[in-house]
């Protein structure tokens, strides 16, 4: 393990950001306001080199969230026994502040499809992620935050709202949220759903952490408009305007800023961060 | 109607199905095109994961086939890990045997190139011996010494110049490649691989160092069939690369 032992046993409620290699430096010199990095953990399992030497030197400066986007918590399957042991390998040699995966699926028979892919949601779905989200929590041996997704389509067989089989994934394995506001909008505008009440619904209680980024947009086969999680540019206007009617019900929350596509130099990628600031500065802290 | 993880998959893999019945845009219409952005996702995400690790491929064959090429790989041979940064270890065998590509016959050895590039940047760190103390044992000592090699050092064999084509590709002003064949020696002295071109019997006898074999064996393999072996080159290469991190000289006091 890393001897920055238990100085950050949490995130702080404050702005962070989704870390890229190539901002090393200027991240070490000075990356105020950011006081926590969000690592992708596929990117961090390898046996040495930079990418490890420099989780080293950052853990010391930060606290760290542990972000999985490869184990397919929604698969039909098992859940992957190696990766599992990877992810543990990792949370114990890092020691981060938070541990956070998807609801979604991405592999199956083995094959790793690289896309976060959606799930239908009714009882069997429910009770097979309850397991899959007991055995991480078991195997990694810490409680972890599950994401909600961004969505294109909608499954004829769910028979449960997202935001309710959240909640009830949350009360039967203790696992915390992660509310990705972005993902939100995103879904709420491609299924014709309205993101407030979205919100309204979210056992919002249970959230660890808040996602923010930017998506494109595009249009389906009627015209009517499809939004992309690209992660490619600023956060949207009304993804900040849903943010603030989030943290006005939820309280001061963790703020990451996620840009993984087409990456700007970090003066932009830190000025999100600011702004992301400012949303929090007009939020009374809760007890 | 329910929708289950094979039939999903296998959509997503071959545009030529149909969009799976069963998905809808939300609004009471089937999902239709919408399916596309996860294709999209998938053949797209995997390219550019592709495009990172094999940029020499990339740039030999250019954008538009490398991205065809790719596409046909992918499908055929999806990552079996989410280590993402491990997917295409078997890209040269699959060039290897992709006849539209057979008349550029070194693009199976520049992918393997790139590969151990890959695994060396990631490899376990480990400590090297300082050259002060390789420098004090006597010659008779070291004949007789087995040498522990980095975790991160590769060797790639061929009969093409590959470390030329390499260079040519990614450094401006490197000289174009001569013909010929390369041994390429992959160090790496702190964070970034670094690559030799070995002379004739280098290769054997970082291959026979790499086995256990004593220096002085490795020396007698690598010199079978070649006048002058250029020990001080290829040790100069083991050496600056920081890629000896044990000597066990047990035959001395």
């Amino acid at each position: 393990m890393l001897d920055s032992t238990h100085r950050f046993t949490t995130l702080p409620a404050a702005p962070g950001v989704g870390y890229k290699p190539q901002h090393f430096a200027q991240i070490m010199a000075d990356a105020t306001p950011v006081t926590w990095l969000e690592i992708h953990a596929e990117n961090y399992m390898g046996d040495g080199g930079r990418p490890l030497a420099q989780l080293r030197h950052l853990s010391e400066k930060f606290a760290m969230s542990v972000h999985g986007v490869g184990l397919s918590i929604g698969g039909e399957g098992a859940l992957n026994a190696d990766h599992l042991s990877r992810l543990k390998h990792l949370c114990n040699w890092l020691n981060p502040a938070s541990f956070s995966e998807h609801l979604a699926w991405s592999t199956h028979d083995s094959q790793y499809l690289n896309d976060l892919l959606p799930l239908p949601y009714t009882p069997a779905t429910l009770t097979r992620v309850c397991d899959h989200i007991d055995q991480v929590q078991n195997a990694v041996g810490r409680p972890m935050l599950l994401e909600n997704p961004s969505s294109y389509l909608a499954f004829d067989e769910s028979t449960m709202e997202e935001t309710a089989f959240l909640d009830e994934l949350s009360q039967r394995t203790g696992c915390g949220l992660l509310l990705d506001v972005n993902n939100v909008f995103i879904s709420a505008t491609n299924l014709g759903l309205d993101p407030r009440a979205y919100i309204d619904a979210f056992p919002l209680d249970k959230v660890g952490e808040i996602h923010l980024g930017g998506h494109d947009e595009d249009a389906d086969d009627h015209g009517a408009p499809l939004l992309i999680d690209s992660h490619g540019r600023e956060v949207a206007d009304p993804v900040w305007a849903l943010l603030d009617y989030t943290l006005a019900r939820s309280g001061p929350r963790p703020l990451l800023i996620e840009w993984d596509a087409d990456v700007p130099d970090w003066p932009v990628l830190q000025a999100e961060t600011v702004r992301a600031a400012n949303a929090l500065s007009h939020i009374p802290a809760r007890p | 109607m329910s929708v289950d993880q094979t039939h999903f998959r296998k959509a997503l893999l071959n545009s030529a199905l149909p969009t799976p019945e069963g998905l809808s845009d939300g609004r009471g219409h089937p999902a239709g095109a919408r399916f596309s952005v996860y294709r999209n996702n998938v053949a797209v995400s995997l390219t550019e994961a592709l495009e990172v690790s094999f940029p020499v491929i990339r740039k030999l064959i250019g954008d538009e086939n490398f991205k065809a090429v790719m596409g046909v790989f992918l499908r055929q041979n999806p990552p079996d890990t989410p280590m993402i940064s491990q997917y295409g270890a078997t890209l040269p065998a699959f060039l290897e045997k992709f006849a539209p590509l057979a008349h550029l016959a070194y693009l199976p050895d520049v992918a393997r190139l790139e590969q151990a590039l890959r695994e060396s940047y990631h490899a376990a760190d480990g400590s090297p011996v300082e050259p002060e103390i390789l420098q004090s044992i006597t010659p008779e000592t070291l004949m007789g010494a087995r040498m522990t090699l980095a975790p991160a050092l590769r060797l790639v064999r061929s009969r093409w110049p590959i470390h030329d084509i390499w260079t040519f590709n990614m450094e401006p002003g490197a000289p174009q490649p001569a013909g010929g064949p390369q041994d390429v020696l992959i160090t790496r002295p702190e964070y970034d691989p670094l690559m030799t071109s070995l002379p004739p019997g280098g290769a054997t006898f970082v291959d026979a160092l790499r086995q256990g074999n004593t220096f002085g064996d490795a020396h007698d393999h690598a010199s079978v069939g070649i006048t002058d072996f250029d020990l001080t080159t290829t040790l100069g290469a083991l050496i600056a690369g920081r890629a000896i991190h044990a000597i066990a000289t047990g035959d001395t006091p």
